[in-house]
């Protein structure tokens, strides 16, 4: 049975609705990220689990306990925030002792517990620092360890590495996954990074629009989108439009390009205009190893990023954009210069919305 | 810019002078009452009054419990208003306004009407009920320095943030208010007391419409009847005000959290 059950959840604010009929089931000390763009109800989902919203349809199940209309400090969950929320007031021992002495537990236990939670995120030498004189990532540890104290049924991260500079944010991220499967915690974790909800999760649910296009591992949401919008938010895409050429055998014309997808395009039209997806690692310029060019263009820009290099391809009307590794045998090829892209028909997407 | 800093200077002197002046008048006229020599004399007087003792700890006290209750009633309406409903703040602030507006002899005798010895709470039939109903009148006065003070308070911190973070650890409303709230706007409510116990030290029209032993109503008797003590006690509650200014500013600068919410 499932530890974490949304089952039809709806919200609206005024009359908008913000999110619907969303479904969820997470396992216990499952991993789950709900990743979309700004607005598209991620948050929203998160706080109706956390109980600062009230559904406006629905159920929300805790360990078997519908939580839907309890308040949040019944639900036994443990929240983190983008903006840290420490208690000014208080030192970071006493943040994270929080928690412990609203539920009354006997003062050795709580020293206890707080000196291993500050142990756990490796702060143990600031207990007695105010949350001012701590660096962002050291505010957002303590942060982790003052939801961690109580021993929630539940971990809600919102947005808990969007306030933090790139290289902390990607230390901390490997950190909080690193306690949460020490500690197998089921967590719910809020971004709109695709690299942030690809590397940590176990599940990812790509929201768009107040409802869940798609929920499924990272490999299936990159590998293979079931819509268009899960297709282009989650990592880079080329996206190509041409026409039907051959719905049977399914070939396609892209500028002059005829590509043949070796499967029949079901609910196509010869002559229809279709929009087909590639990522940019499954395309290659075409330089003899005996793949065949499948379109030919010119390059129009070479990107030398130090380990890859970033190659533009113009074919027409659309163009194409893929990396190389660098090595130093191999020199860059020059802009203006004809080329031939290959890929294998089996990595193109047909995009049909 | 030469001439326009002449200017400047021109006019901070004429406004120092404007200030200070009486006030150097009034010090150097309470020193006189000894003929032909400054004495304290005035001040001795004043001080070993029994009438200015009963007077000015009965206003001390009543200062105390205006704050008390100032704070109680000020910190949690401020702080739902930030909370739960935003839209309503510049009504408040308003109400919070009136009595800068409405004067306290319209108060006072709204009161007298509203809490008399035939109404249905006759708050003016005993001399505890009357001070009650005097503090409750303090706290009406003091109530646009206060809220305004708390509202400041709050606006330096993430209020929503805190109280969904203390939410989610299992803390509640009064858990919330007297652990997280209050202590981060402790400099804010000083500010505010400070200024309240001001404002009720020298208060006189309710307290002698309510005819209560209180210190205003005794300077302003001091006053009809002698000629250096009232000066003498003038520059005594000069002095008060100034300390109680003076600690809003040392206990802002003291500040234990100097950036809260951040």
């Amino acid at each position: 049975m499932a530890f974490l059950e949304l089952r039809d959840l709806q919200k609206d604010f005024g009359s908008v609705r913000v999110v619907r009929d969303f479904n969820l089931s997470v396992q216990p000390g499952e991993f789950v990220s709900f990743l979309g763009p700004s607005g598209c109800g991620k948050t929203t989902v998160l706080r109706m689990v956390a109980g600062f919203e009230e559904p406006t349809a629905g159920s929300i199940t805790i360990g078997g306990r519908d939580v839907t209309h309890l308040r949040p400090n019944q639900r036994d969950i443990g929240m983190v925030f983008q903006a840290y929320a420490l208690f000014p007031n208080m030192t970071v021992a006493q943040n994270v002792a929080f928690g412990l002495k609203v539920a009354r537990v006997p003062k050795a236990e709580i020293d206890e517990r707080v000196a291993e939670m500050l142990k756990l995120i490796k702060l143990p030498e600031l207990a007695d620092r105010y949350p001012y004189q701590l660096s962002g990532g050291q505010q957002q540890r303590v942060a982790l360890a003052r939801a961690l104290a109580p021993r929630p049924k539940l971990l809600l991260l919102d947005e808990p590495l969007s306030a933090l500079d790139a290289k902390v944010r990607v230390a901390l991220r490997e950190e909080i996954r690193q306690i949460q499967r020490d500690l197998g915690i089921t967590t719910i974790f809020v971004t709109h990074d695709q690299e942030e909800a690809l590397s940590m999760s176990d599940r990812i649910a790509v929201m768009h629009g107040g409802r869940a296009d798609q929920i499924g591992s990272p490999f299936e949401i990159y590998n293979h989108p079931k819509t268009r919008f899960v297709a282009s938010f989650v990592g880079t895409l080329n996206i190509l439009k041409g026409s039907v050429t051959d719905p049977q055998t399914g070939t396609i014309d892209i500028d002059g390009n005829v590509i043949r997808l070796g499967r029949a395009l079901a609910g196509k039209q010869l002559g229809e205009p279709i929009a087909i997806a590639l990522r940019p690692e499954a395309a290659s310029i075409a330089n003899g190893d005996g793949r065949e060019p499948l379109a030919r263009g010119r390059i129009t820009d070479v990107n030398f990023l130090g380990s890859v290099i970033r190659i533009r391809v113009e074919l027409g009307e659309n163009s194409i954009s893929f990396d190389r590794f660098n090595s130093p045998n191999s020199p860059p090829p020059a802009q203006g210069e004809p080329c031939g892209v290959s890929f294998a028909v089996e990595d193109v997407l047909v995009l049909d919305d | 810019m030469k001439t326009n800093r002449i200017w400047s200077w021109l006019f901070v002197a004429l406004a120092v002078l404007y200030f200070v002046l009486p006030l150097i008048g009034t010090l150097e006229f309470s020193m006189k009452m000894r003929r032909g020599t400054y004495s304290f004399d005035a001040y001795a007087a004043v001080l070993s009054d029994p009438r200015f003792q009963q007077t000015f700890t009965f206003s001390v006290l009543m200062a105390l419990a205006t704050i008390v209750v100032g704070v109680l009633l000020v910190v949690p309406t401020a702080y739902w208003v930030r909370l739960k409903l935003p839209q309503w703040r510049p009504f408040v602030e308003f109400i919070t306004l009136l009595p800068l507006v409405i004067p306290p002899i319209v108060i006072v005798f709204g009161y007298i009407r509203l809490y008399n010895t035939s109404s249905w709470l006759p708050l003016t039939g005993s001399a505890m009920g009357t001070n009650i109903l005097l503090m409750f009148g303090y706290v009406v006065l003091a109530l646009p320095f206060m809220y305004r003070a708390v509202d400041t308070g709050l606006r330096a911190i993430d209020v929503r943030t805190m109280t969904e973070a203390a939410q989610s650890l299992g803390a509640g409303w009064v858990t919330i208010l007297a652990r997280i709230i209050l202590p981060n706007v402790a400099v804010a409510v000083l500010s505010g007391a400070f200024l309240t116990f001001a404002i009720v030290i020298g208060e006189f029209v309710m307290a002698a419409l309510l005819s209560r032993p209180a210190f205003g109503p005794y300077m302003q008797l001091l006053g009809a009847n002698r000629a250096y003590e009232p000066a003498a006690l003038a520059v005594i509650a000069f002095g008060i005000t100034w300390l109680c200014m003076g600690l809003i500013q040392l206990v802002s600068r003291f500040s234990r959290i100097p950036n809260a919410g951040h």
